[in-house]
């Protein structure tokens, strides 16, 4: 199984998100060729105009929604940590939704089964469509790499602030 | 039919029970959707001389055919449309948010409010399951207030909401409907239509996909309009946002100051977008599927208002700040917070206090009248207690809850002569005594004093003309862009991204045809614009307006701008009104009284509304 350090998933820069849902259309058009974010595998948080921000699969390290499927409906690719759902097993009893804390699981409104993020073959529509560029297809590594940039930076502007008053 | 839901549903509130009728391809073509649709609708179901907050008048809830697709900015508006109880003519006001694409997903073009429950309810609009809820509850609170609640009772924190507060509670003729807690279908009053249905809030949850006729090349449009909004035609939103306008129209001497007796603000940096931008606006967030973005979430950072937050715009900014002489931010602030709290029209409200400062500061209101609060020009505390006042409807804010037309003749004493409004409507932020080709937009707007039915001060403003001046060929000018807004509007696509359509007409028949697969032709696109102006005007006609209501606001045509800046003297006389209207009214191909002649009706398909101006035309009044 790929190392968690190499794998890539979606997430949004919640500085940069305006909660403005076309991840939403973009994902729902790709996977569902229909426009409704009932359909899609990402979803936008708005908990007021300031605080908001988008959220999908964060592909766990043995996945907990793996793990609580009674049917063993659920596996998790061991190239890149995709969760794939058998149509055939899985019946809906949402259990992989209580586990994943991020939300990210959902029950598709005709089918009744659960879908996920997918990753459209490692080119997501999502952040192809972003207009704030936003959202990012990036390894924690990456992330963990950029969180530093931004911090010392704000350090720096600080700083810079201080000296001039 | 791709794009509309091809459904219209009724819902009867005395009752509860709902009707859906079908939208034909024919309807939707004609009127679009928006307020076209809306007005179309309203006079289908509506008698001649209904007053405003009878339970005969409707009230009109309409998507476009572009509400719930990808359409950047098309995706998320709606519109309400009913008699308005500011104007006694049309009344119309859209707001943009996340709303109208759920009512879309539910399957609804549009949604008739008719009659009046017995006690408060709101609708709940679950798909196809339609339910009045007891709002028992509800009734007193703020439409903030009411959104949070509505969706714990009914457990779906993915519901959309759009409600009413005190303000249209206790039927202030200027109180609007607020969705996603800080967007508001603001002006004519329609918050106050919805209170006297007793309705207190429309809750909808819309789970069913909305397809559009040619997906890819939609898609392909749709990434094109990404690229344009990233683009210079909406970098003003983007930026600094249209507080940009407050030093603008300063240097211009266009900045309506204490109620139309400056034109200039000596505070005008103190609430310029440039400081608003730099020390309040915490966010600027966005709506569903917007590729720009524009919300400037402003946070008061310290003072006695601290913490308040609010979306904050150049008009609400103006009503509250250089029109009523205060210049300061977090006062402003404040009161804004306060409209959306209470549900007021913050451009309304804030003009409603200009006046009685106005009428304060010429002793026609007392002290006396406003139990103590000294209302002189600039005093941000007393601003703030008199828009409390208004919300709950106290004192002398219940006659100021009737709006400056119906306050000033309750007042008496002469108050007619600073009460700016325009058919009851109260005036918005640019000073038209020196911009005389928007002055023509506002006297002839179908719902009052009004900058968004033409957006005709663009011309003024950017030197296009000689803003100083009144000459034939304007009336073409301003015809132009009512149409163009009128499409804009039943489309719904936002205001703001008007600059986007670089084509104009050309790309908004595109749009319009990849979306619904309904040919749709630039020409005929713009026919439809003309189209819904000339139903503006008629239900105007039909409800008793004349010639007579396209007038200007009182000091306008009184007071010569007296700043010593570019626009010092400029104002506008009876006879140049009359000149404006004249060629207007030619333009439009309407008689000298302004009445849509038969012939036109014929021009635009409407002859089914010939019963309007028939017996007018044949015995015209005089002028």
């Amino acid at each position: 199984m790929s190392s968690i350090h190499a794998r890539k998933f979606v997430s949004a820069d919640p500085d940069k998100c305006v909660g403005c849902c076309v991840c939403e259309y973009a994902c729902s058009f790709e996977k569902e060729k229909a426009f409704n974010p009932l359909k899609s595998r990402i979803r936008v948080v708005r908990l007021d105009p300031v605080i908001n921000m988008s959220l999908t699969c964060r592909l766990c390290e043995d996945a907990p929604c793996v793990t609580a499927c009674p049917r063993d409906a659920l596996t998790q690719s061991e190239e890149n940590g995709v969760i794939m759902v058998d149509e055939d097993k899985c019946n809906g009893c949402g259990w992989c939704i209580e586990a994943c804390d991020y939300g990210a699981i959902m029950l598709h409104p005709e089918r009744k089964v659960v879908f996920m993020c997918d990753l459209c073959d490692g080119d997501p529509k999502c952040v192809e469509w972003c207009p704030e560029e936003a959202l990012d297809y990036v390894t924690v590594d990456v992330l963990a790499q950029k969180a530093r940039i931004a911090a010392v930076k704000k350090l720096f502007q600080e700083a810079m602030k201080t000296e001039k008053t | 039919m791709f794009g509309y839901a091809r459904r219209i549903l009724r819902i009867d509130l005395s009752t509860g029970k709902t009707r859906i009728n079908t939208l034909t391809e024919e309807v939707a073509k004609k009127y679009i959707g928006g307020i076209g649709l809306g007005m179309h609708l309203l006079l289908e179901n509506s008698k001649p001389g209904t007053d405003p907050f009878s339970p005969d008048n409707p009230l009109v809830l309409a998507t476009g055919p572009l509400s719930g697709t990808m359409a950047p900015t098309g995706g998320n508006g709606h519109a309400f449309v009913s008699k308005s109880p500011a104007t006694n003519g049309l009344g119309e006001a859209k707001s943009h948010g996340f709303f109208g694409s759920e009512l879309k997903r539910a399957g609804y073009d549009a949604v008739i409010f008719q009659q009046r429950a017995k006690k408060p309810v709101y609708v709940w609009i679950d798909d196809n399951n339609i339910q009045l809820m007891d709002a028992k509850h509800l009734w007193g609170k703020s439409p903030q207030e009411t959104e949070d609640a509505i969706r714990e009772d009914l457990g779906d924190y993915y519901i959309r909401v759009a409600s009413i507060g005190l303000g249209g509670e206790k039927l202030s003729r200027f109180a609007c409907i607020i969705n996603d807690k800080t967007r508001a279908a603001g002006r004519t009053g329609m918050g106050s239509v919805m209170g006297s249905k007793n309705l207190k809030a429309i809750a909808v949850r819309g789970t069913k996909d909305v397809g559009v006729a040619k997906p890819e090349e939609f898609m392909e449009f749709v990434k094109m309009m990404h690229e344009r909004m990233k683009g210079p035609a909406t970098a003003k939103y983007r930026t600094l946002g249209t507080a940009l306008n407050v030093l603008v129209h300063n240097s211009l001497g266009a900045l309506p100051t204490r109620n139309f007796t400056n034109a200039t603000f000596e505070g005008a940096e103190n609430v310029s977008g440039e400081y608003l931008n730099e020390r309040f606006v915490a966010k600027i967030a966005g709506c569903s599927s917007c590729a720009m973005r524009c919300e400037h979430i402003a946070v008061v950072p310290e003072g006695p208002y601290k913490g308040t937050t609010t979306r904050v715009e150049y008009e609400p900014l103006w009503a509250f700040g250089p029109h009523c002489g205060v210049d300061r931010l977090d006062a402003i602030i404040k009161a804004m917070d306060l409209c959306n709290y209470y549900g007021l029209d913050n451009l309304s409200a804030g003009n409603v206090v200009g006046f009685a400062m106005d009428c304060y500061e010429h002793s026609i209101l007392t002290k006396e009248d406003t139990d103590g609060v000294e209302l002189e020009f600039g005093n941000a505390e007393a601003m703030i207690e008199l828009v409390h006042r208004i919300g709950k409807r106290e004192g002398l804010g219940d006659i100021l809850a009737e709006g400056t037309k119906r306050a000033a003749e309750k007042i008496g004493k002469g108050a007619v002569k600073y009460a700016n409004h325009i058919k009851g409507l109260e005036m918005t932020g640019y000073d038209i005594r020196g911009l005389k080709t928007a002055a023509m937009g506002y006297a002839v707007s179908f719902r009052g004093a009004d900058h968004n039915r033409h957006g005709a001060y663009g011309f003024d403003l950017k030197g296009t003309v000689d803003r100083f001046k009144v000459e034939k060929g304007r009336s073409k000018l301003v015809i132009d862009v009512e149409d163009l807004y009128a499409v804009i509007d039943s489309l719904i696509v936002c205001k703001f991204s008007r600059g986007t359509y670089y084509k104009k007409y050309d790309d908004l028949a595109a749009y319009y045809t990849l979306t619904t697969g309904i040919p749709m032709t630039a020409e005929e696109l713009e026919k439809a614009g003309e189209r819904i102006g000339n139903l503006g005007r008629l239900f105007n006609v039909r409800e008793g307006l004349t010639r007579k209501d396209d007038h200007l606001p009182p000091k306008v045509m009184s007071t010569p701008i007296p700043d010593d800046t570019v626009s010092k003297g400029s104002y506008i006389t009876q006879k140049e009104l009359d000149f404006m209207l004249d060629d207007y009214y030619a333009h439009r191909g309407w008689t000298e009284e302004g009445l849509p002649t038969l012939e036109k009706l014929k021009d635009l398909g409407l002859e089914n509304l010939a019963y309007i101006v028939k017996e007018k035309i044949r015995k015209p009044s005089k002028k």
